[in-house]
């Protein structure tokens, strides 16, 4: 306790010392009159390219991720300085106005012979009228992003976990197709950073540490949250269940949830529901014409092939997939753990 | 004169330009090789009460085109004129999505989109003028459910509009409130014209025609909204439904038999009458329970308080389909194969099997000139020497108390 505590308090003494360095105290998020078209418009980074920040903007990361065709997500957030953080269990964190989370997609290659490649960076930013989502598509020389208000589809190739290298026609969404997904109620809303999201430890300039203590230490939140934490999908120590859970509410949930875009379905995969039907167990489809695939269930318990939940996982044509938007691969480590999780249903 | 003439059309213009370029901008959009980005930045950065005029032409598209802008219109030069192709679609899951308030789309037609045509989600008032949505392969598994799609809506006007190809319904109307449907036209669907889960429906003069099941006003248990109630169908033509069935399995509009002209599954306060239903394979009209098991408590899943009444009835029932659902083949079995207008499956809770409907909620058939009925006696079905079924149509003679019409103000 007293160990967090002295961490934290140096936490805070190398924020603040390093603050005195660039920062970008000069922009107008909450009325943000005007859309810049350049991402680096922003000065949200020291150095562009590198994605490296500038003082006051943070990365964050979270233990389940959202499945976009096998990018590599570069997350970072801004504060306003002085402004809490708000917390509500099993909610997103409530940001103050003027906020802003960045997202960059990227095939960093890491593992294989092609250069790392930006693709492009989201952000949603917290403005008086509410969560705006803008979104920046990177150049080809990789020097900056400009603004692409209908999206973008960027043909490339990429080197996978496994280091094969595979085509896709990339994706960047539009304004319209973040709401889709970013939308609960009608109301813009981030979806990934929950508390029970990001009890984990990130890389930070000043050290390794836990984000919500670092969070702690930067003011933002209390110490001591009571969160419990969400399972990491793909960490193979934890329970089956768990873990399936845990991918649907990370990849599904925010769709499909009462008030999301897809309660029409009565189809509701957040972590949270607990009733079966209303999960997929024995439930017929409603809307999904042929996309059911000739299956009469979203879930039949111990057969996965009979899943029309799973068939629509596996497949790439635009009128079955799903998500609807936001990948055109598909997800083959979510799609084993979804097979076995059904399968012991 | 002449010269006062033409200033008087001169200033009538120039009024017109001037108040457009203050109030709304029409932005004018022409087929080309960046059609998608053309059209849907322009939907993205419309402001209210601008109006995105599409020009004659085909539009070939890749990705599905969303609008979320309020009061904005969307209109093309004719539906036979503006196309939207989505033949080579390679991403959405729609055609047209619209998720914004006081939307008028009209006179353009979207055909061969990978999922729905046009789906509207969770808005008020929305208006469909003459807009056309086509899977021009003909019938075929392959096509996407839905033409005309609003779900979630509130005042939904559909005018003018044809419906063809479709999987599961050509102009469908789900879980909506103050719904419109009129003067459009659906064939080749699996079903016509459905409205799902809805409350306050007026669904007249349309033609619903080479359908599967002509019009069918559904309800289904586990939705947000459920207890589909007061849907008036009226002075359509349901005729001629003989296409079979292409939905694809699993899809509750499956079990629906060709031939059928009209079905009302589990709502209440329905009311169909002066239309004209005929020349369906299996049967005109069919009033039945949900028939799968749901663990959903809050869910009624039988109709009540249905008025049948004025319609005009056309010959039925001469070559039923028995391969789809349960329906058909029981109604085969109990006519012994002379087969009703008017179909019911009596269903209804226990208590009211063994002691009766309320007097409110019984079904009411009258001045259908010489139709037959059909409405099953589950008790009597169930054992022997009971009486299966009731085919005297004046034992569902009653006094018709008329629903009140469908209004909202159509002229946002």
């Amino acid at each position: 306790m007293k160990h967090s505590k002295k961490i934290s308090l140096l936490i805070t003494l190398f924020i603040c010392f390093d603050t005195k360095s660039q920062n970008i105290s000069s922009f107008d998020f909450e009325k943000f009159s005007h859309v810049p078209k350049f991402l680096s418009d922003y000065g949200f980074f020291k150095d562009l390219k590198n994605q490296k920040p500038v003082s006051n903007v943070h990365p964050y990361s979270l233990l389940s991720q959202l499945f976009s065709d096998e990018t590599d997500k570069l997350r970072f957030v801004y504060v306003p300085e002085g402004k809490k953080v708000g917390y509500k269990k099993n909610k997103v964190f409530i940001f103050p106005v003027g906020s802003v989370l960045i997202k960059t997609f990227a095939y960093l290659n890491s593992n294989g012979p092609l250069e790392a490649e930006l693709l492009e960076t989201r952000l949603l930013i917290n403005t008086n009228n509410g969560w705006k989502a803008i979104s920046y598509v990177w150049n080809e020389d990789q020097t900056d992003a400009k603004r692409a208000i209908a999206g973008a589809t960027i043909p490339t190739r990429f080197v996978n976990s496994s280091g094969k290298i595979k085509d896709v026609r990339y994706r960047a969404p539009n304004q319209n197709q973040c709401k889709e997904c970013h939308q609960l109620k009608k109301v813009v809303t981030p979806i990934g950073p929950k508390a029970r999201n990001m009890n984990k430890l990130v890389e930070y300039d000043a050290g390794e540490m836990n984000q919500l203590v670092y969070w702690a230490a930067l003011g933002w939140i209390n110490e001591n949250l009571g969160s419990t934490s969400i399972s990491n999908y793909a960490d193979v120590n934890v329970v089956l269940n768990e873990r399936a859970r845990a991918y649907l509410d990370i990849n599904c949930g925010h769709c499909h949830i009462p008030g999301g875009s897809a309660d029409t379905t009565g189809l509701y995969l957040n972590f949270t529901e607990q009733d079966k039907e209303q999960i997929g167990i024995y439930k017929k489809p409603v809307a999904a014409g042929r996309a059911s695939g000739n299956l009469k269930y979203s879930i039949v318990p111990g057969h996965p092939e009979d899943s029309i939940l799973l068939y629509r996982m596996k497949s790439l044509d635009p009128g079955i997939m799903m998500p609807e938007s936001g990948r055109a691969l598909s997800d083959e480590t979510g799609i084993k753990l979804i097979t076995d999780w059904i399968d012991k249903l | 004169m002449k010269f006062l003439r033409l200033s008087s059309q001169f200033l009538f213009l120039a009024t017109l330009f001037v108040s457009a370029s203050i109030s709304s901008a029409v932005q004018l959009i022409k087929p080309s090789e960046n059609s998608y980005l053309d059209i849907q930045e322009a939907l993205i950065l419309a402001e209210p009460g601008d109006i995105i005029r599409l020009s004659a032409g085909i539009f070939t598209l890749e990705d599905s085109l969303s609008l979320d802008v309020p009061g904005v219109q969307i209109e093309g030069e004719g539906m036979g004129q503006t196309i939207l192709d989505f033949s080579n679609q390679l991403s959405g899951a729609q055609g047209l999505s619209v998720t914004s308030d006081n939307v008028t789309l009209q006179d353009f037609a979207i055909q061969n989109a990978k999922g729905d045509a046009i789906k509207v989600k969770s808005v008020t008032n929305i208006k469909f003028l003459r807009v056309k949505t086509e899977w021009t392969n003909g019938p075929s598994s392959e096509n996407g459910a839905y033409g005309l799609y609003p779900v979630e809506s509130k005042n939904v006007l559909i005018d003018g509009c044809v419906a063809i190809g479709a999987s599961d319904a050509g102009i469908y109307v789900g879980q909506s409130q103050n719904i419109i449907v009129r003067n459009s036209r659906a064939e080749f669907n699996v079903a016509g014209i459905e409205i799902e889960n809805s409350y306050f429906a007026d669904v007249y003069n349309n033609t619903a025609t080479n359908n599967t099941g002509g019009i069918l006003v559904f309800d289904l248990p586990g939705l947000p909204q459920q207890g589909g109630h007061h849907v008036r169908v009226f002075n359509n033509r349901s005729v001629g439904n003989n296409t079979d069935n292409f939905a694809p399995e699993g899809n509750i509009v499956g079990e629906v038999p060709r031939g059928t002209g009209i079905i009302i599954q589990a709502n209440s306060d329905v009311e169909i009458f002066n239309n004209e239903i005929g020349e369906n394979d299996t049967v005109n009209i069919a009033v039945v329970t949900y028939g799968n098991d749901t663990d959903d408590k809050t869910y009624y899943p039988h109709p009540k308080s249905i008025q049948i009444h004025g319609n005009t009835f056309g010959p039925t029932g001469y070559n039923p389909d028995t391969s789809k659902g349960e329906l058909a083949k029981i109604l085969f079995d109990l006519s012994g194969g002379d087969m009703p207008d008017i179909f019911w499956d009596g269903l209804l809770p226990f208590t009211q099997l063994i002691f009766g409907q309320p007097e409110n909620e019984k079904m009411v058939v009258t001045n259908n000139g010489n139709a037959t009925l059909l409405a099953i006696k589950p008790i009597g079905y169930m054992l022997p020497y009971f009486e299966s079924a009731i085919i005297d149509i004046h034992e569902f003679d009653g006094e018709i108390i008329p629903l009140e019409k469908v209004e909202f103000d159509e002229t946002f």
